[in-house]
């Protein structure tokens, strides 16, 4: 599937629910099934600044996709990365840089959305982006 | 002493954020330690001030200019009277509490020399840690730290200890921001002066709870941030004891703060202009004026007996909760609750909270050490003020019932 048929997908999914309470809840059930990140990688060098909570992101190519893992020490951060991860994760680089991210509008999570908002969704998402291009350079 | 009641609910008509909604909810506003609301009587008068006589203050003849200097100045003896100090000149304003310790640090870098001691104590804000550290890396003095124990008290035997001959200045606050925990200041004082040291004493956090007697307290230095006790933010003072501050060099050059200025040589101004240089927060100055007003008008030992009724209802409510773990224990404490909930990460609480429209605080509090002594990477923090009711604290701990529920 592409970047922007499984956005549709989880919009659709979130579309489900009448109240934030329930919003929250499926979002923390993804959260505790994110693919975990490898121990290995919890480096300080994988952490992603700009969050109250912890983020770790590693970045793998698996021939011409990129593979994302990652873990938070907060579960909503965790939903909010899974989230995130579901639409990018084995993906093509280019695909991921030039995707855009107003699906996170339509599923109700804006508020997480402004760069002040200290769970930093905004640096795990240029994060994401980060590595496409690294990678996108690789490729190349 | 007979102690008047509080009548909470015309108090909370004073606040009109209070009729706020969040997220649907009705705001509950629990995170008073890190700001106060705001009553129409301190609206009013920032209010006035800009509609009626906006002017730069101190140098204009003309009528809105004494008018405006006339109402900062007063509100400057306003803090004085409600601290005690013996003369208005030794009220600095600053742009807050952080200014205020800034200043004092600077100043003393001409006083210190290597090998001198600086004491903090183990609970202090980063605010009132790092303008030590700078200190320090110019002058080559050492801080060392005042310790702490788990009930969140300072251990007063260690401090003891810890004062020398060498020790040059003592630094603690008043009240915890992390635990709320009331220092015991004048012991603290009146030891360090044993051996001749300083003391600069940061109230931000008493200031909303506590009347304090500067020279009752015989501190050398003393400091308020105005946000925190129902003023606006982007003002505050420093108490300096007449001869520390004559003493001390100014802290920024500027307008204001000078006698004469030549490319020769400049004089500086008496106090407290010296130490205050360029156009200052003028109508922030007259609001905090009347926010001391405001706070007087309910009175100091109304608001502490009101207060400690809704830490104690709060503290045993929330301590029924499974699971939750209140950080900082002491006896003598402001109405601050920090606490955690076992396996769950306090932002995440804090975004629960929030969605219900509870407003607390996650986080370090800019209190890493604290943090770090009780091996936690934050907590949540709800802070009451007066016009907090026992029914918000029985929504908070609601909310924090539904947060578990949710996140375990």
């Amino acid at each position: 599937m592409s970047i922007e048929e499984i956005q549709n997908e989880i919009v659709e999914e979130f579309s489900m629910f009448d109240d934030w309470m329930q919003r929250y809840e499926y979002m923390i059930e993804l959260g505790k099934s994110l693919p975990i990140i490898e121990e290995r990688y919890k480096t300080d060098d994988n952490i992603i600044k700009g969050c109250q909570s912890k983020v770790w992101v590693h970045a793998e190519l698996e021939e011409d996709k990129l593979v994302f893992t990652a873990d938070s020490d907060a579960i909503i951060t965790k939903g909010i990365i899974a989230i995130l991860i579901r639409a990018f994760s084995n993906q093509r680089p280019i695909d991921i840089i030039e995707a855009n991210t107003d699906f996170i509008d339509q599923i109700g999570l804006k508020e997480h959305l402004s760069p002040t908002r200290a769970n930093g969704l905004v640096s795990m998402i240029k994060q994401l982006k980060l590595y496409a291009i690294a990678y996108q350079t690789q490729l190349n | 002493m007979i102690i008047t009641k509080l009548d909470i609910e015309t108090i909370r008509r004073d606040f009109p954020i209070l009729k706020r909604e969040v997220n649907g909810y009705p705001l509950v506003y629990l995170d008073n330690a890190a700001t106060s609301q705001t009553p129409k009587q301190v609206i009013d008068v920032i209010v006035d001030y800009y509609s009626r006589y906006n002017a730069n203050i101190h140098r204009g003849v003309h009528t809105l200019s004494q008018e405006a200097t006339d109402a900062y100045e007063n509100a400057r003896i306003k803090v004085q009277k409600h601290i005690n100090a013996a003369e208005p000149y030794e009220i600095i304003y600053t742009s807050g509490t952080t200014d205020s310790i800034n200043l004092v640090a600077n100043g003393f870098t001409s006083f210190l020399k290597k090998g001198d001691e600086i004491l903090v104590s183990a609970m202090e804000h980063h605010s009132n840690i790092v303008p030590w550290q700078m200190l320090c890396e110019r002058t080559g003095a050492i801080l060392k730290v005042i310790p702490m124990d788990q009930e969140g008290d300072l251990i007063m035997e260690e401090y003891t200890k810890l004062l020398s001959k060498c020790t040059k200045l003592v630094i603690c606050n008043h009240v915890s921001n992390a635990l709320g925990t009331i220092n015991p200041i004048e012991q603290i004082i009146s030891l360090a002066h044993k051996v001749g040291a300083a003391v600069l004493i940061d109230g931000a956090q008493a200031a909303p709870h506590i009347k304090v007697d500067v020279q009752k307290l015989n501190v050398d230095f003393y400091t308020i941030s105005a946000h925190k006790i129902c003023g606006p933010t982007g003002v505050g003072i420093l108490y300096g004891k007449e001869e520390w501050l004559t003493k001390l060099p100014p802290y920024q050059g500027g307008g204001e703060m000078i006698a004469e200025v030549t490319f020769e040589k400049t004089t500086y101004a008496d106090l407290p202009h010296k130490f205050e240089a360029g156009t200052p927060n003028i109508c922030g100055g007259i609001a905090f004026g009347a926010a001391l007003d405001y706070m007087n008008s309910l009175g100091y030992e109304a608001i502490a007996s009101y207060e400690k009724e809704l830490l104690e209802y709060a503290t045993k409510e929330l301590r029924a909760i499974n699971g939750l773990k209140i950080y900082g224990t002491s006896e003598h404490k402001t109405s601050v609750i920090s606490f955690n909930i076992e396996g769950i990460h306090p932002y995440d609480i804090g975004t629960i909270l929030d969605k219900l429209g509870i407003a607390v605080r996650t986080g370090h509090h800019c209190a890493q050490p604290v943090m770090d002594y009780f091996k936690v990477p934050g907590t949540v923090r709800a802070s009451f003020s007066f016009y907090n009711t026992k029914k918000e604290v029985d929504i908070l701990v609601e909310g924090v019932k539904k947060a578990k529920q949710m996140l375990s």
